[in-house]
């Protein structure tokens, strides 16, 4: 086995970012020789090894048992760890979600192999593949390689293959028996909840003017909640302004909070880090203020000005208010 | 109860980071370092949990150059009881086995109940070293922690998932864990506490102390990322800024 392609389910579904994952694989398998194997572990496994047994793989493998029914870091971790070990991957492909960012560490600490975090792309460089991952919060780009020459732990950011580009083929089954014990698995976790299920709903909204900490202080939020409200927008922001506790966590967008795609999008004293970026890069338009012309959300921003919030959007808003 | 807290001298927000000539990373001198964001969230959380149960220790520990005693001395004003410096020149971003492999080394003695770290650093942004060092010393362990419930043998967290979601999670202790911005305050130091830092005691481990050998991934290079998106920058003096602004929300956006 070449690459190994760990699959993640999501409500009884295929994660798109292992969809993605396995576009990646597929970009490097065909002219380097490598065989890929997806590996489905524990929940929904019948309907995970279904939905890719129609893509070009060379093998499904499935791992069941009743302690991987449920998620657990330590119950993956092993099963991940004891395919590597029989199997004896070169790469072991996965998407950078929040289930692998909890178990993936693990599994690097348990075979000792090196595990290269949210790459965005990656590239064959004479005998040696080269990764490319974004630093200092995507204010920086690197390229990374692995120093193990016998297996590197991956996992792609989101968006970093187009699923569209998946090839089709077909791929035959094999189950894979996991040797696990309850000793082994140190924790146990409860239905998932979705807070604040009443707040507003950004998703549906057609112009949305949001906020990062570039605001500085709470006070100065009236000048932001003043332009929404003069071009008939709704408010957004980005983490820091929730976590400071300055709006509710339904104004958050990003990762962790509402994607969005309105027609206009106006970030202010935001710098586009990719969790908050994910969230609202499929708006239309993109207006991006910020004081640091190095900010990365000028990179996909339609419209930039280089400047101090706290001075223009209120002469924004007055000439919009004429 | 003893708590050990990974902090990280990381470069600002709002920092330079100007490229150094072999392209390997930033020139450090150029940069202004802090403590990392989610760090500090880490650090604060430690210090709710020990003021609650009123006993109990909080242990700031970080790994690099001499300047990173700077963020043990303000954890330290800020109420952590000591502090361990892990010293070492070594320059650029580290891999997070290694790192790990370093602190287990080092911290090992200590037999912390519990170990919390940021859930990445603002830098190389690996999001590993806690949960590695949690695995590497037999701990039960948990990533993007938002809320912490502690009783006498098991801690359970609130972990964020994705899209608003969430999942409380009960780990056996001992337990490392990584944590996410948001699920506090932190605080400011009081300068009682500054004052007080001084006395406190800040253990320094020199590198022989703790070395491993071993580099599992290295950076080769860094870069100003390059985009292919057309960006209209719009320029000039903040009237004609705001006059081509409404311009563009009226007839190209047609938002007005
Ligand atoms: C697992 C995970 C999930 C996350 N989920 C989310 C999420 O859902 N949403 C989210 O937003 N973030 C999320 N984050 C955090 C994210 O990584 C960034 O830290 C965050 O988006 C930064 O917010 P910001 O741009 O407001 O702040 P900063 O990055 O601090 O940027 C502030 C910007 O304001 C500019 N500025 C400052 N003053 C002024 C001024 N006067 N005028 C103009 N500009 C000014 C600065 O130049 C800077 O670019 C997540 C992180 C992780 C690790």
């Amino acid at each position: 086995m070449d690459i190994l392609v760990v699959l993640e389910s999501k409500n009884g579904s295929l994660h798109r970012m292992s969809r993605e994952a396995i576009v990646g694989a597929q970009s490097i398998a065909a002219e380097n020789g490598l065989s890929i194997s997806a590996l489905a572990i524990g929940i929904d496994t019948d309907q995970i090894a279904s939905s890719v047994s129609g893509m070009n793989l060379d093998e499904v493998l499935v791992a069941n048992h009743n302690l991987l029914s449920t998620y657990s870091a330590d119950g993956f971790a092993e099963c991940v760890k004891q395919v590597i070990e029989k199997e004896n991957p070169s790469l072991v492909f996965v998407g950078h979600t929040y289930q692998t960012r909890d178990y993936f560490p693990k599994v690097s600490a348990r075979i000792d192999k090196p595990f290269i975090p949210d790459v965005v792309s990656l590239m064959k460089e004479g005998d040696f593949f080269v990764f490319t991952k974004t630093v200092y919060n995507g204010k920086l780009g690197s390229k990374v390689v692995s120093n193990d020459s016998e297996c590197t732990l991956i996992s792609f950011q989101a968006a970093a293959f187009s699923e569209e580009n998946i090839e089709s083929g077909s791929a035959s089954t094999r189950s894979f028996d996991i040797e696990l014990e309850s000793s082994q698995v140190r924790t146990s976790s409860e239905a998932p909840i979705q807070e604040e299920v009443s707040g507003i709903d950004l998703s549906s909204a057609d112009l949305i003017v949001s906020v990062g900490r570039g605001i500085e202080k709470e006070n100065n939020l009236q000048i932001v909640k003043d332009l929404a409200s003069a071009i008939n927008g709704e408010l957004a922001s980005s983490r820091p302004v929730v976590d400071a506790g300055w709006l509710p966590s339904s104004h958050q967008v990003g990762s962790s909070g509402q994607s969005v795609s309105p027609n206009l999008y106006i970030a202010l004293g935001i710098s586009g880090a990719i969790q908050h970026v994910v969230g609202m890069k499929g708006s239309k338009n993109i207006i991006a203020i910020n004081k640091d012309a190095d900010a990365p959300i000028f990179e996909i921003a339609d419209y930039g000005v280089v400047g101090n919030i706290l001075e223009i959007v209120p002469k924004l808003t007055e000439a919009i208010n004429g | 109860m003893k708590i050990g807290v990974l902090i990280k001298q990381v470069p600002g927000a709002e920092s330079a980071l100007p490229i150094n000539d072999n392209e390997t990373g930033i020139q450090e001198d150029q940069a202004s370092f802090l403590m990392n964001e989610s760090d500090s969230y880490a650090l604060e959380e430690a210090q709710k949990i020990i003021e609650s149960r009123g006993n109990g220790e909080v242990v700031a520990i970080s790994l690099g150059p001499d300047r990173v005693q700077k963020i043990i001395r303000e954890a330290l004003a800020k109420g952590a009881d000591r502090g361990i410096h892990l010293q070492t020149d070594a320059k650029g971003l580290a891999d997070p086995l290694t790192l790990a492999k370093q602190f287990a080394k080092a911290l090992e003695s200590e037999q912390f109940d519990l170990i919390f770290s940021g859930l990445q650093s603002d830098d190389s942004g690996m999001g590993q070293t806690g949960i590695i060092l949690g695995e590497l010393l037999n701990m039960s362990t948990a990533s993007l922690v938002v809320g912490t419930e502690l009783s006498e043998n098991t801690l359970k967290v609130k972990r964020e998932l994705e899209a608003g979601w969430s999942q409380w999670v009960t780990l056996t202790l001992p337990a490392s864990i990584s944590i996410q911005s948001g699920l506090n305050q932190p605080r400011y130091p009081s300068l009682k506490g500054i004052m007080g830092a001084k006395k406190k005691e800040l253990k320094i481990l020199s590198e022989s102390e703790f070395y491993i050998d071993g580099k599992k991934q290295s950076i080769q290079k860094v870069f100003v990322p390059k985009t292919n998106k057309k960006t209209e920058m719009i320029e000039g003096e903040p009237d004609t800024i705001v006059a081509r602004l409404v311009d563009v929300l009226k007839n190209e956006v047609k938002v007005l």
